[in-house]
């Protein structure tokens, strides 16, 4: 099992170094100038804009650029913004736990339900429930995040008034953070009703940025599960006498699982792409819109640290999973 | 024992709670983050707004709702009889906040304010770079450093400001943000830790409110200063929720999560003016959008082929497709709630027929042209593009053919400036100061040919007349130049001027003593909540 897991490390080195140079180079390929976005329709003078360009190190050639950039990672210092000025890295820690919550729940909310959604739909296969289960996913799948999140705000807080319309916790609330995630530090502040109020702002964002995974596990669930029902050994064990609830939960489920557990690790990157609209639309101070903010304002070092952070992370959830099916499936880690 | 912790617990909670029910809390639903919180680093409204108009003063302030400058920190100011030296008498008694991060001992004196230039001006000063790749953006954009020859200290409460030339804005340039007033006491506290850095980001200054905390991305939180030297302010608590989306900010402004928000969606706003609990204030921003011809290209060296096309510019179109309503057509390059504006002049009539007569006397047949389009919406333009086809489809009536072109925002700022652009470029200008120098002479003067003036205009008669009222320092005699000024540049037409946008600010009914800035600020100062 060592072996494995160091085997699997081992390759992420290379793919962190090609994230790197991606993120390095994809950033210089837009256009657009960073220093001549800071004065916009304020025309800064050339001696001026050569003066800015030096100071932030955009005049020397590309290639020292980058690798005195990937010098500076490998020595733990991800750069400054060039908008905020604040070190990359304690931006993204403070922003981190907020995206981090927001995807658990969702992930979470889209686990609980569309796995047994799945099954559900597998064992009732072709009959009323399984295609209004099926039908459903497929409207999840396609469902445009940003008129979505807009739609649930309208109806659950604009005219029911039963949820929030946006943020992490009631502006009632004030409590310097402690871990960084709100449902723990609401917890650790001991005021009364913050706790609800940090829940009841997270059922929406975490139902928008959820709708696709849950579509996305259901449907797989249900096509595994299909797939392992037909096996001998499933009969087997029917033909055994077995309880329904053992065939299905016990024996055929375990195998079921292992593309399930593909499909989330998989999903991860869907949640980290789907939480740049989520959190912008919740105004969900995460590392999505903290990207998409850097982008708009060509801000180098957040956009190329970011990405590999994010990447990074990526990774190690990818390397997790793959771990994960060796606990699970013994044939894979030999 | 057990009983007592959780007794002495509820007790907290409800004191926490009743404390938070009862304090007055004002929630602001801004629309970004801050770039930090020393004003003089940035350029963005979001940012002076969350800064500069909470925790600041200046020398001079803006009177609230208007261009207009009163005595800020400074009580009294004489300026010499050559216009060359500006002495500011420091009100007494201005204490600075008292906050859980800084105890000040002393008020305002000179040494503040001259701490507060001096680290923009001088690169020898320990602060010019205390966070790196400080460009201190508008006190060069000013031109300041051009400007100041020397800043002295009379005695601990006056200064004197030496100038290398007249510069007759320089009392609205002192009254802008980035001329805040910074406590220098703090600053030698931060630069002894070792923490200049704090600077920036927990700020202290005389202003109305002072800096408790900012959680990044989401909310900033203020409390009224207790010994703010223009009286406690009514609300105790001031609270900005940055809300990104325009329609999540009027949810949230529905739902009564904050009580006013800014740059409201055009098409929502009807819908706002019919809601009980909400009002909606309505003031013509300090702005323009304009269309600049290349004035040193033919045709475009012809003013009867300008003032041709301007005639077939059919603006009220624009501002009902574009602004729905929300904005009035423009005639002269400055907006009308600016001191100097000229309502005597007449605006070129939206005529087709005498248009593409008049082209025709010029003998332009088949005219093709390329037009700029903005790639991104500003406050004076929300939709370049849908303007640019509009114009398009006008020029083609006048047998003009127009193709549209556009860039990346920071390529098409650049691109624009250069002297032998090809084609017409859409732009405009948000004012900074309220002073028409800062519009007649910023954009339309002769040496912003390659800059600022996209026009490439370059009139003898008008810049002799911007010139001159800049180094007037009598108002009644600089309104004068400027209105003629005006004339010329409407006979000349270097640009088609197209609009100036209203500025829309929807808040709850409760609201009382907001004024709408001209400048585009959102300031708090004297804000209340009556139910």
């Amino acid at each position: 099992m060592l072996r494995f897991a160091l085997g699997r490390l081992a390759v992420l080195i290379p793919t962190f170094i090609g994230v790197s140079i991606i993120a390095f180079a994809f950033i210089r390929i837009l256009p657009g100038d960073p220093v001549m976005l800071m004065s916009g329709e304020r025309v800064m003078a050339p001696e001026r804009y050569e003066q800015i360009t030096r100071q932030l190190g955009y005049d020397r050639p590309l290639p020292v650029q980058y690798f005195d950039y990937l010098t500076d990672i490998l020595s733990g210092d991800f750069g400054n913004s060039i908008v905020t000025r604040r070190p990359v890295l304690d931006d993204f820690l403070t922003l981190f736990p907020a995206t981090l919550e927001l995807s658990f729940c969702a992930m979470f909310l889209a686990i609980i339900i569309g796995v047994p959604a799945g099954i559900f739909a597998a064992i009732r296969r072709g009959s009323f429930y399984d295609q209004t289960i099926m039908g459903t996913a497929l409207v999840g799948y396609s469902m445009p995040i940003f008129w979505w999140g807009l739609l649930l705000i309208i109806l659950f807080s604009g005219t029911l008034g039963w949820t929030p319309v946006s943020g992490r916790i009631s502006l009632l609330y004030y409590f310097p953070p402690v871990t960084g995630f709100m449902l723990i530090d609401s917890l650790l502040s001991g005021q009364a009703g913050a706790f609800k109020s940090a829940v009841s702002h997270l059922i929406l964002p975490s139902i928008v940025l959820g709708t696709i995974p849950l579509a996305v596990i259901a449907r797989q669930t249900r096509s595994a599960m299909l797939e392992v029902l037909s096996e001998d050994y499933v009969r087997t064990a029917r033909a055994k006498g077995l309880s329904p609830f053992r065939v299905v939960g016990i024996h055929a489920l375990r195998n079921a699982l292992i593309p399930v557990i593909t499909t989330i690790g998989l999903q991860v990157g869907v949640l980290l792409a789907g939480a740049i609209l989520t959190e912008t639309i919740f105004s969900w101070p995460g590392i999505g819109k903290w990207m998409v903010d850097s982008v708009f304002k060509r801000d180098y070092p957040v956009i190329q640290s970011g990405l590999l952070i994010i990447a990074g992370v990526i990774m190690l959830v990818n390397l997790a999973v793959d771990l994960l099916y060796g606990l699970i499936n013994p044939r894979i880690r030999h | 024992m057990n009983k007592k912790l959780t007794l002495a617990a509820a007790l907290l909670a409800a004191t926490v709670l009743s404390s938070a029910a009862s304090a007055k809390t004002f929630v602001y639903c801004s629309e970004g983050s801050p770039e930090g919180f020393d004003p003089a680093l940035y350029t963005a409204g979001t940012t002076f707004d969350a800064a500069a108009h909470t925790v600041y003063n200046r020398l001079l302030e803006f009177k609230p709702g208007t261009t207009e400058t009163q005595p800020g920190i400074a009580e009294s100011w004489e300026i010499s009889d050559d216009g060359l030296e500006y002495t500011f008498k420091i009100r007494p008694g201005v204490k600075f906040q008292t906050t859980d991060f800084f105890t000040p001992s002393r008020d305002v004196n000179a040494d503040d304010v001259i701490f507060s230039f001096e680290r923009q001006l001088k690169a020898d000063n320990p602060w010019h770079q205390y966070v790196a790749g400080a460009a201190w953006e508008y006190f060069n954009g000013m031109g300041f450093p051009d400007l100041i020859a020397s800043i002295e200290k009379v005695d601990d409460m006056t200064v004197r400001f030496k100038l290398k030339q007249k510069e007759a804005p320089f009392l609205a340039n002192v009254a802008m943000p980035f001329a805040s007033i910074v406590s220098k006491e703090y600053a030698d506290k931060l630069a002894a830790d070792g923490k200049m850095e704090m600077l920036n980001q927990q700020p202290l200054g005389t202003g109305p409110f002072e800096f408790v905390a900012y959680q990044t991305d989401a909310v900033i939180r203020y409390r009224a200063h207790e010994d703010y030297w223009g009286g406690k302010q009514k609300i105790d608590d001031l609270v900005f929720a940055i809300t990104t989306d325009a329609a999540v900010r009027y949810q949230k402004l529905k739902a009564g999560e904050c009580h006013l928000m800014p740059f409201p969606n055009a098409a929502d706003v009807a819908e706002m003016k019919n809601d009980p609990n909400l009002k909606v204030e309505e003031q013509e921003g300090l702005n323009v959008a304009y269309l600049a011809y290349n004035t040193t290209q033919a045709p475009f060296d012809n003013v009867n082929v300008r003032k041709a096309l301007n005639m077939a510019i059919n603006k009220q179109a624009i501002v009902d497709a574009v602004f729905q309503g929300a904005a009035t057509p423009a005639k002269n390059p400055i907006p009308p709630t600016m001191w100097s504006y000229n309502d005597a002049i007449e605006d070129d009539a939206y005529d087709l027929d005498a248009a593409k007569k008049m082209l025709e006397e010029a003998g332009v047949k088949d005219l093709s042209m390329k037009i700029w389009a903005m790639p991104v919406a500003r406050p004076y333009m929300l939709n370049a593009r849908r303007a640019a086809e509009l114009i398009q489809a006008d020029f083609a009536k006048i047998g003009v053919t127009v193709e549209i072109v556009t860039y990346e925002w920071a390529e098409y700022l650049d691109r624009s400036k250069a002297k032998d652009r090809d084609g017409a470029v859409m732009l405009g200008w948000t004012g900074d100061n309220g002073d028409p120098d800062n519009f007649l002479h910023t954009l339309l003067g002769c040496d912003a040919v390659g800059g600022n003036n996209r026009a490439q205009w370059c009139n003898e008669e008008f810049n002799d007349l911007v010139v001159k009222a800049k180094a007037t320092t009598d108002p009644a005699e600089r309104t004068k130049l400027y209105e003629e000024a005006q004339v010329v540049f409407k006979r000349e037409a270097p640009w088609a001027t197209i609009d100036h946008s209203l500025s829309v600010v929807p808040m709850r009914k409760e609201v009382q003593g907001f004024h709408q800035s001209p400048l585009g600020d959102f300031a708090f100062e004297g804000v209340d909540l009556v139910e």
